[in-house]
């Protein structure tokens, strides 16, 4: 590590690289905090070729590497390793080129999901995709965990809005992926494979005119129920909002507790409806949902009348995941997919979860394609809660697996829940997935350890199967 | 350090964009949820080490992590509280050390400060240290620029009557760096109050108010301070104090976390903390009674950190000035980040002062704004001398001083006159 910490040192200078044990601690953890461990080395690159470089030093020092980018990954994605290297692009944050003409802007990865957003706007664009963790989060984790937000219902995921990637691959090589080029997909292989497969070190984004028209409604109900049905109703009236989103009476009090959101008081479930277009479309399809949302049984409906006004509706949805903070010494943030005619069904069963075990749950969800994040609270004084919240998080999961759904909608797998994987793939979809990920990094050093619940396959890496690949065995497949 | 405070943080990193360390060098040891990971670590036994203690100094105390936050986490008692862990715990070097105790022997002493002002600069011209020498020039040449002749003292009276109805009796603190190096503000704030029909009592011999101390981890220091502050205006017998420095503000409305351990003063300075209302906090409550002129004017507004961040008060000053007939407010760009004032910063960490300095100065010039308004001497210092190693200059003025102009119907061009407040 010692030499390793002297070549980055010439590559980088002193400032670029960290090696104090107390500086290194601050790097332990992501936005998943059950994770920990200290890194070997941090490095904070400047330039693709730098990172080049540095990847290349790992290999030559069979040392792995991790990408972070703003530390914000829920599910352990940037979980360092005592003997690797944590390769941080909190310095990358150049705009490169905001590209009016043909709609797109080339960032580096350390560029927030939001200053995109801001830079765009003065022409009248925006960048699509609005984590809620947006005003930090980096475009390369977005790329990483292909991320979504509220709006992804109408617009897409990260993989719908990035045209180009510059990657360091795993051989240390710098490359584009992407751009429209005949050929096999590899960039959208790339998008969602929370940095297994390289390091994205530039990325083109496509920008999306700003909507002429925006109505924001803010619906109240007496519990989730009522709000699931008018959600089925307005998908099944053949409206697509912007978004739409629930939040349930427990995530409501935090987040009025922490931003003071003004909610309608009492209420059980609020819906928060977004619409968008062309004024005249966007006009007509509110008051259908309007009407919809009066007949599902909201008893307050709240219209956002100007900027500030939606602001403030969103401002609650938005802090809900940290809010809760506020009515919780500590949780777990869980993350599933569950189809949106399961929603009822799932909610109920979470409840009953929640009073078997005795742990809380407050439910915030994008309703309009079924993504739970069900918000598991404990009190990690409390002997045993801790465990328990998992067990109930882990339950969750079941339950979105056994009702078609995903373990994961936006949040990636990461160490957190590569165990779950097991659940959702046979072995033999698993393996496939390996043979993707030798042939980029065939020695196993690109942030292993994550995605997969162990390694296999690719070339000295233990396997805990024996024998030849079927895909292999077949001739379908060779390893590289 | 509070372990319960430091486990309010949930890691999420909301707050590193608007933490202008984290802004200016892209490293999680000097953003927000760093320096509080580095309080967890010293709380889990590890010492203070000088690489820790670096971190702790590299923060501005600026609060905007504060604001960011959704979880409601108190970085400011956090921050406080771990700088008087460092001052007990951390050895700095010799040299560091004597030019703390300089800087800290003469700023919250009003007439020591004024007195130094020549023999400082002697002080610089013999460049004793290093440190000394890199950290005097920029901010202390910039106030003596700034400063109005010594001769050019304003001294106000123990009472400055209400004009028409008495709509309010108000007590005014003048601050040291506010008194001695921008009184023109104070007599501003006077006759805007007494214009709105306020009596204004105006106590002599008014201490430090202790803000520079309690931010440097000087506890001790400051509640001495606190106390006699408190004395001073009990004396005074107000209902209201109005400050017009927001670092003075947020200081006197925290005396009653200052004091609390103190069973003898808690409750009288909480009595005083609830008093305390920044000058636009309190015309915005207020109401306006006097009429406004016309000011054909624009202006940017600056969000000085204390104000915004610590006191929360973003929206009255703003609108105190748009309501001003003819006067357009425009936003500087990243208002929300600070501009390297903060307190006795620009003297301690010269670099990263230099460099806030520089970006809020390009985003002040990006405004295109005839002049900027500054509610905290600090920052109004800090931004000239910015602006100045650009070769640029703007007129800078304090919301009161444009209030004054409004209310007593002075031209616009008073204010911009020779690009000083
Ligand atoms: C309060 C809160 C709310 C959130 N809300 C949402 C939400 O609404 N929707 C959503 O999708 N997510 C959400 N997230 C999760 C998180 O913000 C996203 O996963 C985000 O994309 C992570 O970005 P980051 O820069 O923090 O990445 P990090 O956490 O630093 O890293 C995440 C992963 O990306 C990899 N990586 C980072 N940079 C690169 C790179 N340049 N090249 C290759 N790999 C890289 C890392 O190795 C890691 O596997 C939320 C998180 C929090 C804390
Ligand atoms: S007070 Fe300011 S400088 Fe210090 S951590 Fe908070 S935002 Fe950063
Ligand atoms: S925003 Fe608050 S909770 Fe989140 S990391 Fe910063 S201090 Fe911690």
């Amino acid at each position: 590590m010692r030499a390793l910490a002297e070549r980055f040192r010439e590559i980088l200078g002193d400032d670029g690289v960290i090696t104090d044990p107390v500086r290194l601690r601050t790097y332990e953890c992501d936005g998943l905090t059950v994770h920990r461990a200290t890194p070997g080395i941090v490095v904070l690159p400047g330039t693709a070729e730098q990172i080049a470089e540095i990847v290349r030093e790992c290999n030559a020092a069979r040392t792995p590497y991790i990408a972070r980018g703003s530390g914000t990954g829920l599910s352990g994605g940037a979980l360092p390793r005592a003997d690797g290297v944590l390769i941080v692009t909190s310095r990358m944050r150049r705009i490169i080129e905001i590209d009016v003409a043909n709609q797109r802007a080339v960032v580096e990865p350390g560029v927030t999901n939001l200053a995109i957003s801001q830079a765009a706007r003065p022409h009248g664009y925006y960048y699509a995709p609005d984590p809620s963790s947006q005003q930090i989060c980096s475009i390369g984790g977005n790329v990483a965990e292909n991320s979504g937000g509220a709006h992804c219902l109408k617009y897409g995921f990260t993989v719908n809005h990035v045209l180009a990637c510059e990657i360091v691959t795993p051989d240390g090589e710098i490359t584009w992926l992407g751009g429209g080029d005949p050929g096999y997909d590899l960039l959208g292989a790339f998008i969602g494979s929370e940095g297994t497969l390289g390091i994205a070190t530039k990325v083109v984004v496509r920008l999306t005119r700003t909507p002429e028209a925006v109505l924001t409604l803010l619906a109240a109900f007496d519990g989730i129920e009522r709000g699931g049905r008018a959600v089925s109703a307005i998908i099944g009236a053949g409206i697509v909002p912007a978004a739409i989103e629930m939040m349930d009476a427990l995530a409501i009090e935090a987040a009025e507790a922490a931003v003071g959101c003004g909610y309608p008081e009492g209420a059980g479930a609020v819906l928060i409806v977004e619409l968008d277009g062309p004024e005249a479309e966007v006009r007509h399809q509110f008051e259908r949902v309007e009407t919809i949302c009066a007949e599902a049984g909201a008893f307050e409906l709240r219209v956002a009348r100007d900027d500030a006004e939606r602001a403030a509706v969103w401002t609650g949805r938005k802090s809900a995941f940290a809010a809760v903070g506020r009515i919780s010494p500590a949780y777990i943030v869980q993350d599933g997919v569950v189809p949106r005619t399961a929603l009822p069904e799932v909610l109920a069963a979470i409840d009953a979860l929640s009073a078997d075990y005795g742990i809380r749950v407050a439910n915030v969800f994008h309703a309009g394609d079924g993504n739970l994040h069900p918000l598991v609270l404990f009190d990690d004084a409390v002997p045993g809660e801790g465990t328990r919240a998992e067990e109930v998080s882990g339950r969750i999961l079941d339950l979105c697996v056994e009702h078609g759904g995903s373990i994961t909608g936006e949040h990636g797998v990461g160490v957190d829940k590569s165990r779950y994987m097991t659940k959702m793939f046979g072995d033999d979809d698993l393996d496939t997935m390996q043979l993707l990920r030798c042939a980029f990094d065939p020695m196993n050093l690109c942030n292993p350890g994550k995605v997969f619940p162990t390694p296999r396959l690719c070339g000295e890496a233990p396997g805990v199967r024996r024998g030849v690949h079927p895909l292999v065995a077949s001739g379908e497949a060779e390893l590289f | 350090m509070d372990p319960k405070l430091i486990d309010d943080c949930v890691h999420c990193g909301f707050c590193l964009p608007t933490c202008p360390t984290y802004v200016l060098w892209g490293e999680e040891m000097d953003s927000p949820r760093g320096r509080i990971h580095l309080m967890r670590q010293h709380v889990e036994g590890t010492p203070v080490t000088p690489e820790m203690a670096g971190h702790f100094d590299a923060c501005l105390g600026c609060m905007a992590c504060v604001t960011a936050c959704p979880s409601g986490v108190r970085y400011d008692r956090l921050i406080e509280e771990t700088r008087a862990v460092v001052e007990r715990e951390h050895r700095r070097p010799l040299a560091e050390r004597a030019f703390r105790a300089l800087v800290f022997a003469t700023f919250p002493r009003p007439r020591l400060l004024r007195a130094l002002r020549g023999p400082l600069r002697l002080y610089q011209a013999s460049g004793l240290a290093p440190l000394v020498r890199r950290a005097l020039p920029g901010p202390l040449a910039a106030m003596e620029a700034l400063a109005p002749e010594l001769t050019a003292r304003v001294r106000l009276p123990r009472l400055v009557r209400a004009r028409g109805p008495r709509r309010a009796v108000v007590g005014l603190l003048t601050g040291c760096v506010q008194g001695e190096f921008f009184p023109q503000v104070n007599s501003a704030t006077a006759r805007v109050l007494a214009l709105e029909g306020c009596d204004v009592v105006i106590p002599r011999g008014q201490s430090c108010c202790g803000a520079l101390s309690l931010h440097a981890g000087r506890p001790e220091q400051a509640r001495r301070l606190a106390r006699r502050v408190i004395r001073t205006f009990e004396r005074a017998g107000v209902d209201t104090i109005v400050v017009n420095a927001a670092g003075c503000g947020s200081a006197m409305k925290d005396y009653a976390d200052v004091l609390a351990d103190d069973p003898a003063w808690s409750a009288r300075a909480a009595a005083l903390s609830a008093k305390v209302r920044d000058l636009a906090e309190f015309l915005a409550e207020l109401g306006p009674a006097a009429p406004r002129h016309p000011l054909e004017i624009t202006v940017a507004y600056h969000d000085a950190c204390h104000l915004a961040h610590a006191q929360g008060v973003r929206a009255q000053p703003r609108a105190l000035l748009s309501a001003i007939p003819g006067l357009t407010v425009v936003e500087v760009p990243d208002s929300a980040i600070c501009c390297g004032s903060a307190g006795t910063y620009n003297l301690f960490q010269p670099g990263a002062a230099r460099d806030l300095g520089d970006r809020k100065a390009a985003n002040v010039l990006a405004t295109g704004a005839d002049l900027l308004v500054s509610a905290n001497p600090g920052c109004t210092v800090q931004i000239t001398s910015a602006l100045a190693r650009r070769g640029r200059e703007i007129a800078v003025a304090h919301t009161a001083q444009l209030l004054d102009a409004s209310l007593r119907a002075r031209p616009a061009r008073a204010l911009l006159r020779g690009g000083r407040p």
